[in-house]
């Protein structure tokens, strides 16, 4: 085969950039939100958690122009943003790992929650006998029962920001070497004469990186599961 | 604890151990618990049947559930005041709780659970030796074991163990045998009798088996739909005939303290004294001069009018009838004075056969056979000075 062409790396280093800082962000907010929606009931829960979910189902354009009026150098946080602290989201990387975050955030929140809401509660109880403080309970008892659903939650959420395609184009356009990640990089290459073997290229990249991502998911879970005892 | 001194071994651990007073109540929708009792160290069984409220009342005690009203105090130290607003958080009552259900942690080994709450241990905490316990609870083999894989034998008893090993002032057992196969059960009900004389913490243990309760316990509260009917030594409330719905009418019986007296090889019997009377049983495995405690069903104990001549009963005791218990059953209870109280359950017809009345001398048989490894305590070794 063939090596890559400096366009394909740049276009796999981004998407890997970008997908892995969405996780990275993704992951604190993602486990107090399945946290909350696993253990605590209040009024408008159900509310969080349709919002929660809203970027499974609507448009990801809707997700895109939404993150455009608000991250948008004229928008409500980014205008601010650029005032105070000069920076903006908007046509740059970190606004596509920003896009792919939201859209991954349902999938990561789902995972987590379900097994949050698997653990025993009454292994948190007898902890708390023999003298652990709530925290220390949570780091040593809640924390590696729950860490299959946080690995879970982990691959699936970094898996979907690689396909990400819809928000961040919308959001952050389609920027060579900026905001090209690997989808937008094949619907360029669709969109000009002669771009099939390379548009071909891509989608095997985008097959074989999503493959790798679900085994090692598949693997690391099972892994961990054994050594939890479940 | 040497044999054969129990007054004083018993005075000694009574001056060490403080009480624990408990007054506490809770209503949740229908059922609501209602608690007072105190106990004075030792092994205090709760029990009740299903439903009665004895999870409740231990939970409570572990601060897992908060009362409505009350006090609950261990070693002088207030755990909950409902008046005052004091609540301590269960991480820092430092009681100890072995569940029914052994609740070990699945991502951890063996020794990693029995070290769990060691780390926790104050200074002021009664301390615990690791290989001690491992011993006493024969885990040395299970360190590194991973624990989803042992039987429920062996998890109750490194539950116990990891209890024990977070230096706990007093330790809750919710019936650890009930998760335990039946053929396992003697095993753990011994390892919790050499807890029970070997460690100076009181242990209030949850069971609705009278047979354990028998072989463990120095006091028991009764327990019906939330309310503690009764509270006291266990030979004190089991002659009680008004308490016999509650201990269950089939196991009832009086609960007898005895010492060996001797030992008969030829038969393989054993001879136990209380008071001026000697009890024939099939050997029991305990030297001259230790005590236990027998329970005699009341089902096992036959009356006469007559001192019984020729008969294959080895135990025949002549006592007065204190009371007379029928209620409309075909059986009727009779609380018998042999020295000791003693309880006989016949049939309604043979007390009008008989014309049975309180006062009245009778003599009372025992069948040996009866007597079973189920029947017999050892609870009396370190308890109360006998009467």
């Amino acid at each position: 085969m063939r090596t890559l062409s400096p366009l394909e790396i740049e276009a796999i280093v981004l998407s890997l950039k970008v997908s892995g800082l969405a996780v990275l962000f993704c992951l604190p907010v993602g486990l107090a939100t399945a946290w909350v929606l696993a253990r605590c009931s209040f009024p408008g829960k159900s509310l969080l958690n349709g919002i929660v979910h809203l970027p499974l189902v609507v448009p990801p354009v809707v997700i895109g122009y939404l993150l455009l009026v608000t991250f948008g150098r004229n928008g409500v946080i980014g205008r601010w943003l650029w005032e105070i602290f000069g920076v903006s989201l908007a046509f740059t990387w970190q606004g596509a790992a920003v896009a792919a975050g939201v859209m991954a955030f349902p999938l990561m929140v789902r995972a987590i929650r379900l097994s949050v809401e698997g653990v025993d509660r009454g292994l948190e109880d007898a902890a708390r006998t023999l003298g652990a403080p709530r925290w220390w309970v949570f780091v040593s008892i809640t924390l590696p029962l729950v860490m299959p659903g946080i690995l879970t939650g982990i691959i699936l959420a970094f898996a979907r920001s690689l396909g990400e395609f819809g928000a961040t184009i919308t959001f952050v356009s389609n920027i060579p070497g900026e905001t090209r990640t690997l989808p937008l990089a094949l619907y360029s290459l669709t969109q000009v004469p002669d771009g099939e073997t390379g548009a071909m290229r891509l989608v095997i990249i985008a097959i074989s990186l999503a493959l790798v991502a679900l085994i090692a998911s598949e693997v690391l879970a099972r892994r961990v599961a054994r050594r939890i005892g479940q | 604890m040497p044999a054969g001194l129990p007054g004083g071994s018993a005075n000694n651990g009574m001056n060490t151990i403080h009480p624990v007073e408990i007054d506490i109540q809770r209503r949740r929708g229908d059922f609501s618990l209602q608690v007072c009792f105190s106990s004075h160290g030792g092994l205090t069984a709760f029990f009740g049947r299903s439903g009665s409220g004895k999870t409740s009342l231990v939970n409570l005690m572990a601060g897992l559930d908060t009362p409505d009203q009350g006090r609950i105090s261990v070693n002088g130290q207030i755990l909950f005041d409902a008046a005052a607003g004091i609540n301590v958080p269960v991480q820092k009552r430092r009681l100890g709780y072995v569940f029914q259900d052994s609740r070990l942690f699945p991502h951890l080994n063996v020794r990693q659970n029995l070290m769990y709450g060691a780390r926790f241990a104050l200074a002021s905490d009664p301390p615990q030796d690791f290989t001690e316990i491992v011993e006493l609870l024969g885990l040395s083999g299970l360190l590194t074991r991973q624990t989803p894989a042992l039987s429920g034998g062996e998890k109750q008893r490194v539950a116990i163990g990891r209890a024990l090993l977070a230096c706990p002032k007093l330790l809750l057992m919710d019936e650890p045998l009930a998760s335990v196969d039946a053929g396992r059960k003697g095993e753990i009900i011994s390892f919790i009798e050499n807890l029970r004389d070997r460690l100076k913490i009181p242990i209030f243990y949850v069971s609705h088996a009278m047979d354990e309760v028998i072989r463990l316990a120095d006091t028991m509260v009764v327990l019906d739909d939330g309310k503690a009917i009764a509270t006291g030594g266990v030979e004190e409330i089991m002659s009680r005939l008004d308490l016999h719905p509650m201990t269950g009418r089939y196991e009832a019986g009086a609960v007898i303290p005895v010492s060996v007296l001797r030992h008969d090889d030829t038969y393989q019997l054993s001879v136990l004294g209380f008071g001026e009377n000697l009890l024939w049983v099939p050997r029991v495995e305990l030297a001259s001069g230790e005590s236990l405690r027998v329970r005699i069903r009341a089902r096992d104990v036959a009356l006469s009018r007559v001192r019984p001549q020729m008969t294959s009963l080895l135990n025949i005791f002549s006592g007065t009838v204190q009371e007379i218990s029928q209620d409309g059953q075909p059986q009727a209870e009779i609380l018998l004075d042999i020295g000791v109280p003693l309880i006989a359950r016949i049939t309604r017809k043979s007390v009008v056969e008989m014309d049975l009345k309180v006062g009245d001398h009778v003599f009372a048989m025992i069948k040996a056979a009866a007597i079973d490894r189920h029947s017999l305590g050892m609870a009396g070794i370190r308890s109360r000075s006998p009467g």
